[in-house]
């Protein structure tokens, strides 16, 4: 199996998409000239600009247009070029691409893929480096991805595209060039299951997208110091694993979650929330989030390293854990 | 050359249109007023004109969107009365299981993609859908009903931009009932209008008085030529004149009653009427298709409110595939 990095993971799994049905395209801001990361590097040549297609920055549209095209079945890839334009389209995701389906009474299935890159990346403040998955789990109709690894990335894609559901792909895109091994033949990869990174007994560490290799430093260093952590990568938020994380609770009976994105509110409120009901308040002995202060991305390298997630932030919350 | 005798038919199969249409919508009120149909409704009385000419001008395959206040255009695009009218209701048999209701009624199978209860929503839709169709080698076109008040949403500079840039089948149809909602359109709107706005991104428009049901059609006819031949989008200006208020609830009282009399008294099916009159068309026969018109909707009113409801199963279904939430036995 060949070792690529993620984004050469995610350009493959699109490929081989496109290449096996005609009707998957892709719409986007620069997507013809191979995309800002280079994610469809090679598609205009193959594909032709009737499937590749650069558009206007008119995020309303993009996103408008690929459900719009869904509706007469094709299957569009919408590029969203950097998460946080979104915004600039949340009435087509969430009022449009979200209801067709039940509002229609299921004569509409909007298969679209919405890319997005989202998180911490190169220091680019405030409205390039959010992170706000937690949203569009409240969403019904919606499901979202975020994978770390290229394999995941890659399969978990592969997923997105053949599914009749609109699915929010939340490219990580500050581990864009992590490498890993990834298979000639990409194989879809079930969403709603969890992916186990290290077996332990002490603490369960719940984690997903851009923060996950720190996460695993942070538990490489815990074992060095005798704790022996659980962790578990959800790659999927919905749905999302709750089963794999209950049960890994039911031995440690500690729970950290961490994730790049605010504490309050985020995903990790939710996967707290859910433990508690399903083990009972008196089923778990110490719970933990980690996240960002509830405060913007900062520019200046020390005030956005001030505030993020890092490795040692996480052995610290850890270790806290440990002695509750 | 158009002989008299089609021409005339023409003009019978738009009036039949409008006459169901406005049956179909005063039946609707009448009903909602009896607490029948719960609720906001949106209708179109006095804009029918503009929903039969262009529809009368599609083929089955074409596709539209719509707007909030979509009766018209769903009804003139052919979907199904008994359909659209339990929907209304909220009943099983609707077209949307009941749970759309007016505001979202859609009919696939007619290529009616859907009423929106957002103004300029359906502009993006539409224009991605004949990109759709275009991707896959059709010939067939997406006309997109919208408001004079869509014309200050974003959505509306990027969809014509778009279109035009790519040269998509798409037949843009402004409705200028002159009111966006409870607000005078003109006295929140710089500039010279839609007209102006549309020719400045590239896309060809003509105006027309839309409620002059044979100008409409006649235009329609011409634009949806031109759109069907891959020249690109064109924006159909049709003015015309909502005699309701915005909703079912609004008495739409702070406007000049004299304006709104003048409004009656010019409506498009009464036009249509005279016209047809003149044309040698006997009243009688006029009189039948009305009376048909309402006679088919007070059925589908009776059918409606003795159709079943919705079992709450369903209130379950439909949401997604991956990670749909199991119903509460």
């Amino acid at each position: 199996m060949q070792s690529i990095t993620l984004v050469e993971a995610a350009r493959r799994a699109a490929l081989q998409e496109m290449r096996r049905d005609p009707s998957v395209w892709v719409l986007g801001e620069d997507v013809a000239r191979g995309g800002l990361f280079g994610q469809y590097r090679g598609f205009l040549e193959e594909f032709g600009d009737q499937r590749v297609v650069s558009t206007p920055i008119s995020e309303s549209v993009i996103m408008g247009a690929g459900l719009g095209a869904a509706l007469v079945g094709t299957r569009p890839i919408i590029e969203m070029r950097i998460f946080d334009f979104v915004m600039c389209a949340m009435d087509e995701l969430v009022n449009q691409i979200a209801k067709v389906r039940y509002m229609f009474g299921g004569q509409a299935k909007p298969a679209v893929v919405i890319r997005m890159p989202h998180g911490i990346w190169r220091n680019s403040a405030a409205q390039h480096s959010q992170m706000l998955e937690s949203w569009f789990t409240h969403i019904p109709g919606l499901v979202v991805a975020v994978p770390s690894s290229p394999a995941d990335t890659a399969g978990l894609l592969v997923t997105a595209i053949r599914s009749d559901d609109p699915v929010l792909f939340f490219d990580p895109k500050n581990l864009f060039p992590l490498t890993g091994p990834v298979a000639e033949v990409i194989e879809p990869i079930p969403f709603g299951q969890a992916r186990r990174l290290r077996e332990g007994g002490d603490l369960t560490l719940v984690t997903w997208s851009a923060i996950v290799p720190q996460v695993e430093e942070a538990a490489a260093l815990l074992a060095a110091r005798g704790i022996a952590a659980d962790v578990l990568d959800l790659r999927t938020l919905w749905p999302w694993d709750e089963a794999a994380v209950a049960a890994s609770l039911r031995r440690t009976g500690r729970l950290l979650v961490v994730h790049e994105a605010v504490t309050t509110g985020g995903f990790g409120a939710e996967v707290v929330a859910r433990m508690v009901e399903l083990l009972g308040p008196g089923g778990l002995k110490a719970v933990g989030r980690l996240g960002q202060p509830r405060v913007p991305v900062p520019f200046a390298p020390p005030l956005e390293d001030a505030l993020k997630v890092d490795t040692a932030k996480i052995v610290a919350a850890a270790e806290a854990l440990m002695r509750r | 050359m158009t002989r008299i005798g089609d021409n005339r038919a023409r003009l019978l199969a738009l009036y039949t249109t409008m006459c169901r249409i406005r049956a179909f919508e005063e039946t609707a009120l009448a009903a909602h007023k009896a607490g029948e149909i719960p609720g906001p409704l949106h209708v179109s009385i006095g804009q029918e004109a503009v929903a039969a000419g262009i529809c009368g001008n599609l083929r089955r395959d074409d596709r539209i969107t719509s707007n909030h206040r979509g009766h018209g255009h769903a009804l003139a695009k052919g979907a199904g009365v008994a359909g659209m009218m339990e929907e209304l209701f909220g009943r099983a048999g609707g077209h949307c299981r009941g749970k759309g209701g007016s505001m979202h009624i859609a009919d696939f199978s007619v290529g009616m993609l859907g009423a929106n209860g957002v103004v300029a929503g359906g502009i993006p839709i539409a224009v991605g859908a004949a990109q759709g169709l275009k991707l896959m080698g059709s010939d067939a076109i997406v006309a997109c009903f919208f408001g004079d008040g869509a014309i200050n949403r974003g959505p509306f500079l990027e969809g014509l931009n778009w279109a035009a840039l790519y040269r998509l089948p798409v037949l843009f149809v402004c409705e200028d009932n002159g009111v966006a909602a409870f607000t005078a359109t003109a006295s929140v709107t710089a500039g010279p209008g839609v007209a102006a706005r549309a020719e400045a991104l590239g896309v060809p428009t003509v105006s027309v008085d839309g409620n002059d049901a044979a100008a409409v059609d006649e235009a329609a006819a011409r634009l949806v030529a031109e759109v069907r031949a891959g020249t690109g989008p064109r924006l159909l200006h049709a003015t015309t004149y909502r005699i309701t208020g915005h909703t079912s609830t609004d008495p739409a009282a702070w406007r000049d009653p004299a304006a709104v009399e003048a409004a009656r008294a010019a409506e498009p099916i009464l036009r249509l009427r005279a016209r047809l009159l003149s044309e040698g068309v006997a009243g009688s026969t006029l009189d039948i298709i009305q009376g048909d018109a309402l006679a088919e909707m007070a059925a589908a009113r009776s059918s409606a409110l003795a159709a079943p409801w919705p079992d709450p199963a369903v209130a379950w279904e439909d949401v997604q595939d991956i990670g749909a939430v199991a119903g509460e036995a």
